[in-house]
Parts: structure tokens; C-alpha cells; sequence
């Protein structure tokens, strides 16, 4: 294969920063999921969460 | 059905504009997302690497367009994406507006990040160079100024409504970018190649090349659109836990 080592290093850029990418959002999710059933536990609920879905 | 009731019955937009709806109707949709995502991506390195001939100018140079030309089209998409976000934030206050402008600007960021580096990759062996400043190449390292600008942007403010409409004025305002970007090989003598995918004309390339560019243009699109409504879903959510510890702080100021 023609040029092999750039395209190589092209792929692993890619991967390498799609997979922090994800890896980010999934663990920002996680994070702000366990901060909300943290409040939640200590007895905290929003003034409009009746009305909310 | 009487006219007041009709009246204060919510149309389609408002409803989707209450994040709790939101919350509700886009939980279900993140896993068969990011289940068709994963499969695109499989079926398209197959294609790349695989099922696809080499090019009779580029040989197997042609294999990095399949990253590259996906992550420059998101490049300037999730912009586009941004700049409605922003219209929505100035003109109709959509709630989720904001939502959807914050949560898309690292997203963006990385994509151009992305068509910048693979551009580069591609142009040593092509060119003869990693990088030249010409219109295309230059006015895409702006448009990766101007995300990473508006990510700051973000972050300098406390007051989160504040924050939204002048990320929302500076995300338009650099929406003048994206012609000069799409523009650029047509107004300027430049290294970077007219374009050949997106042309009036339809695409000038053959299917065997053609069809692993789509399937590969395909599942990074379904990826920001996977990763976008997660992230839009963790800003609401940080926006309640955030509103929950104000409301409990002052609960534990006045003693009640």
C-alpha cells in the first residue's frame, strides 16, 4: 500500500480523538446523572418538579 | 374544541421546547443512535479498506478522504447547526436553544480539528506539503478559532442566559465564515482541490469510491447527532442539579 504511514496515522488521529471525544460526553453524562441522584438523596427536589415530566 | 382551549393547547414547538419533554422523548433514541452508528462505521472501514479500488491520480491516498471529507463536511454542519441555535436563541428564547448551542461547540470543535489534520496528512504525499495558507485551509483554521472562542465564551460567564446570547451574537456574527470556507477554492488560486462530493452537478467520482465516502459521511453525521443529544441532555440536566443546589443553599440560609 502507497504511503502507508499516512494513512495509518490518519486513522489512529481519527479514533484516537473520536474515542476521547465519546469517552468524554459518556463519562460528563455519568458525572451530572450521579450530582442529580446526589441532591435527589439528600432530599432536594426542584420547586417546579411536580409539574415537570 | 373552543378557541380559548385551542389557544392554550401547546403546538409541537412548544412542546418540544420544555426540556423535560425533551428529556423524555430523547432518552429512548441515544442507544439504537449509537447501535446504527457503530454499524455504519463498521460496514465503512470495510468499504475503506477493503471494497474500495485505489485512485488512478492519489492511489491509496484516496482511503484518508473517507475520514477527511466527513469531518469537514461536520465541520462547517454543526456550525450551521449552531448558528440556527443561535437564531433561536435571539429571535424565538426556544429554551433549547442555548442548550443545543453549548453542547455543540466542542463537538465542532473536534471535527474541525479533525478535517485539519487528516487535510494535512493528505496533502504531504498529494502536495507536497503538510500545510500552505491558502483560502480553504486557513479560513477552516478560523472557523476552529471561532468554536474554541465560543467554548470560552461559555465558560467566562456565571449567569448561563447571558452566556447564550453573546455566544449566540458571536456564533452568527462568525457565521460568515462558512461561505468564505465553501467558497474559498472557487475565489482564490488554491492548493486544496475544487470541490468534487457536494457540487450542483452531483458527485464526480465513481461509485466504488463514492459509496464508502457515503457510508463513512453517514455514520459521523449519526455520531454527532448521538453525541449532540447526549451532551444537549447532560446540559439540562446540569442546568436542574445547578438550580437544585441554588434553591437548597438559600433553603439552608433562611432556615427553611
Amino acid at each position: 500500500m502507497e504511503h502507508l504511514v499516512f494513512i495509518v496515522w490518519a486513522y489512529i488521529g481519527v479514533a484516537v480523538l473520536i474515542a476521547a471525544l465519546i469517552f468524554y460526553v459518556a463519562w460528563n453524562a455519568r458525572r451530572i446523572a450521579a450530582r442529580l441522584r446526589a441532591l435527589e438523596e439528600k432530599g432536594i427536589r426542584r420547586r417546579s418538579a411536580g409539574s415537570a415530566p | 374544541m373552543s378557541v380559548d382551549a385551542a389557544a392554550k393547547k401547546p403546538n409541537w414547538f412548544s412542546r418540544l421546547a420544555h426540556p423535560g419533554q425533551f428529556l423524555a422523548w430523547s432518552r429512548p433514541l441515544v442507544l439504537p443512535l449509537a447501535i446504527v452508528t457503530a454499524l455504519l462505521f463498521a460496514v465503512g472501514l470495510w468499504f475503506a479498506f477493503f471494497n474500495s479500488p485505489e485512485d488512478y491520480q492519489m492511489g491509496d491516498m484516496v482511503r484518508v478522504m473517507y475520514i477527511h471529507v466527513p469531518n469537514a463536511w461536520l465541520s462547517q454542519f454543526v456550525y450551521g447547526v449552531m448558528a440556527v441555535a443561535a437564531l433561536g436563541t435571539l429571535v424565538w428564547r426556544h429554551p433549547l436553544a442555548d442548550v443545543a448551542n453549548k453542547a455543540a461547540a466542542p463537538l465542532g470543535a473536534v471535527f474541525t480539528a479533525l478535517a485539519l489534520y487528516t487535510g494535512s496528512l493528505w496533502g504531504r504525499p498529494t502536495w507536497g506539503t503538510f500545510w500552505e495558507w491558502d483560502g480553504r485551509m486557513t479560513s477552516t483554521l478560523v472557523l476552529l478559532l471561532i468554536y474554541l472562542g465560543i467554548i470560552a465564551l461559555w465558560r467566562a460567564f456565571d449567569d448561563q442566559l447571558k452566556a447564550g446570547r453573546v455566544a449566540a451574537i458571536v456564533t452568527l456574527v462568525g457565521a460568515l465564515n462558512i461561505p468564505v470556507i465553501k467558497f474559498s477554492v472557487d475565489w482564490w488560486n488554491t492548493l486544496h482541490q475544487p470541490a468534487s462530493v457536494f457540487t450542483a452537478s452531483g458527485p464526480k467520482m465513481p461509485a466504488s469510491i463514492l459509496t464508502p465516502l457515503l457510508v463513512m459521511f453517514f455514520a459521523f453525521t449519526l455520531l454527532f447527532l448521538t453525541l449532540h443529544l447526549v451532551s444537549m441532555r447532560t446540559e439540562i440536566l446540569r442546568r436542574r442539579a445547578d438550580t437544585m443546589s441554588r434553591q437548597a443553599a438559600l433553603s439552608a440560609g433562611t432556615g427553611g
